[in-house]
């Protein structure tokens, strides 16, 4: 009799251990900057995931998820598709998600349709990327998106003649096309457009430059880091806020990490974008709680935390609805035309770019206590991708 | 007239930035016969301790000054006694690669310490006023920057020409080994000369940080532009590296207000053409490195 039970025993535990290997556990590649200058954005992605985790669970539909991250520093196509190559045939992945900057997302989206790996963009903005494969999904921003709010402000401002300066790569360019359009459909005078390279620090005879262009209403567009700081410490310093010259930027200007930064000088100063980490709704409360809860800074979260938050809700419901197979198609239809209620707002996935529509808020810098942050004072809804809409 | 003078004086604080930071390299170039990568990271290094001063300690901006030249000497000090000692003399390719090193390290040490975030230095409010030059404003900072480097060129000036430090050091750089038979105890001319030098760097990272913003990757951002502003003057030479920043920076500036998106084309255009007509500097003599 024992011995019967015995043989149970070791039966049902084989079982049991046979039932656990086939568990299965599905593997999503997360390639983003996790080291370098970027770091910090790299970190958020990873914040962002995590606190998806903390708050669902690390199970979707019985299915576990398992984040692998791959570090990416810089712009760099060639390891990015080295990576990507990797993760899906030896790390064996179903999902891809990440990529900072848009050439390496452009150079990712080749290996998709071959694959089979959906892939989920968590920053790079460059509203084209879309186009690039049927797989891709995009849960940050273009900036399309957030630079057509920035020049209807101007405009409703009684703003008559702008010039824009800009960093001349990719996301510059559009940010400046998307200016100009808009600006000028509203009866405004474009009189000038600068490009600079992503390196210039010294702002000071650009600013010098804006100053004698006869402009009322400068729109400024940099890569979060020390060019940011650079234009508004120049812009202040020469006196053209006195002068009445306005600025109008976009958020990446005036990312909360770099607030402190700037300090006083930057308070009043006007953004366009679509979160802040500062929005009221219960959403983003949790969503910060979540943060705190798997190890956050505060004062350090990103919009490439919550783009990688929603990500990893999309990546989370695709494995819902393909029920864990490997079905590439099936599970990017699944999450087309889904609206939920993201930290940043109302936000559905537009189905036919395969973009996020989101709110974008117009913000001003403003300090409450010791702390920087940038206040809503009004918001644009439900913002399309204006880049790929006039197509 | 006034758009003359506005990129001028632009082109001045500039090149006065550059300059403070540059002439410890040159000195350390021409007199030790090292290049040292890792003047940039003491200028960075001495950015990271004014920040932290002011910003995490909230003590005043002269402290930070202070505790940046002396925090950045009190690392470099004993760097130079241990490591750099070792590569006087040796081919370049050791000097680049172990300066390259050191370089790596301190940015993945700032890194660790202090986060991959911009550092930035609160000003004063007498820096942050704005003056009226004339024909334009002008924030006092830079006014203050353009005085700091006009002050730094003639200390140096007075040191190396009218001091007896100066006439030793002078003895030093001609000829070591003869120097050193005379009873100048070259040794030490060279901890003081190398002390200096990072001082002095510490001082421009700290003093020119709105020009050059202190991030992770200072050390290896400017650090092209202060070897080519060497170069240019020649190295060991106070008047060739002041000459040879204020010619860049003007190239820069006008380029840069002019036709902005041509990048820095002009500035390497400039190098390109000052190094085709004086191969070893504005000023400087043959290297024998």
């Amino acid at each position: 009799m024992s011995s019967r039970i015995r043989l149970l025993g070791a039966l049902s535990a084989l079982l049991l251990g046979s039932v656990a290997a086939h568990a299965d556990t599905i593997k999503v590649g997360v390639i983003g900057p996790m080291s370098g200058p970027y770091s910090l954005y790299g970190q958020n992605f990873q914040w962002g995931v995590q606190a998806y985790a903390q708050v669902n669970g690390k199970t979707a539909d019985g299915h576990d998820v398992e984040f692998v991250f791959r570090d990416l520093p810089g712009v760099d196509p060639a390891k990015a598709r080295a990576l990507a190559q990797e993760l899906v045939v030896r790390d064996g992945v179903q999902y891809l998600a990440g990529a900072y900057f848009t050439p390496n997302a452009l150079a990712i989206a080749p290996l998709l349709q071959q694959g089979k790996v959906p892939f989920v963009v968590l920053n790079a903005a460059t509203s084209s990327i879309v186009e690039q494969s049927p797989y891709i999904l995009r849960t940050s921003f273009t900036m399309w998106q957030n630079t057509v709010p920035a020049a209807k402000v101007a405009i409703e401002n009684g703003s008559k003649k702008a010039i824009t300066i800009v960093s001349d790569y990719g996301p510059g360019v559009d940010a400046e096309a998307g200016f100009k359009k808009t600006y000028e459909e509203g009866g405004g005078e474009l009189v000038e457009t600068l490009r600079v390279p992503l390196s210039t620090t010294d702002f000071n005879p650009l600013v010098q430059r804006i100053k004698q262009s006869g402009a009322d209403t400068v729109f400024a567009f940099f890569p979060a880091g020390a060019p940011t700081l650079g234009f508004m410490k120049s812009y202040i310093g020469n006196g053209l806020k006195e002068d009445g010259i306005k600025l109008i930027s976009t958020g990446d200007l005036l990312t909360e990490p770099d607030l402190p930064a700037l300090g006083d000088v930057a308070i009043g100063t006007q953004s366009t974008y679509h979160y802040s980490a500062s929005h009221d709704s219960p959403e983003n409360k949790a969503f910060m709680e979540a943060l705190k809860a798997v190890g956050a800074d505060p004062s350090k979260v990103t919009m490439a935390a919550v783009a990688a938050f929603d990500g990893a809700k999309l990546i989370y419901e695709m494995i819902d609805a393909t029920d864990g197979e490997q079905d590439p198609q099936k599970a990017v239809d699944a999450v087309k035309g889904m609206s939920w209620e993201s930290p940043r707002g109302p936000v559905t996935i537009d189905p036919d770019t395969r973009h996020i529509t989101q709110n974008v808020y117009l913000r001003e810098v403003a300090k409450e206590g010791d702390t920087y942050m940038n206040k809503e004072i009004r918001t644009f809804e439900a913002q399309p991708d204006w880049g790929l809409e006039g197509k | 007239m006034v758009l003359f003078f506005n990129i001028l004086s632009d082109a001045f604080v500039y090149g006065m930035v550059l300059f403070i930071i540059s002439v410890g390299l040159s000195l350390a170039m021409g007199l030790m016969k090292v290049v040292n990568l890792a003047h940039g990271a003491f200028a960075m290094i001495g950015g990271y301790i004014a920040s932290y001063i002011t910003q995490d300690q909230g003590m005043s901006y002269t402290l930070a000054v202070a505790a940046a030249v002396v925090g950045a000497i009190i690392i470099a000090v004993p760097m130079e006694r241990l490591l750099y000692r070792r590569i006087y003399g040796t081919s370049e390719l050791t000097q680049v690669l172990m300066t390259i090193g050191i370089t790596f390290v301190i940015i993945g040490v700032a890194n660790f310490i202090f986060g991959p975030t911009l550092k930035t230095i609160p000003l004063p409010d007498e820096l942050r006023q704005r003056v009226d030059l004339g024909f334009r404003t002008m924030s006092s900072n830079r006014v203050f920057i353009a005085f700091c480097g006009a002050a730094v060129a003639a200390g140096l000036w007075y040191v190396i020409e009218k001091t007896d430090f100066g006439i030793k050091l002078r003895a030093a750089v001609e000829n070591e080994k003869i120097a050193g038979s005379l009873g100048i105890k070259t040794s030490v001319i060279f901890s003081v000369s190398f002390a200096l030098a990072t001082g002095l760097a510490a001082f421009g990272g700290v003093i020119g940080a709105e020009l050059l913003p202190i991030e992770p990757y200072y050390a290896l951002t400017y650090m092209v532009m202060l070897l080519v502003v060497v170069c240019v003057g020649g190295a060991g030479s106070i008047g060739g590296a002041l000459a040879a920043c204020l010619i860049l920076g003007t190239v820069d500036t006008v380029a840069r207000y002019l036709l902005p998106s041509y990048g820095a084309f002009f500035f390497y255009f400039a190098v390109i053409i000052i190094v085709l007509m004086f191969p070893n500097g504005l000023f400087g003599r043959k290297l024998n490195v």
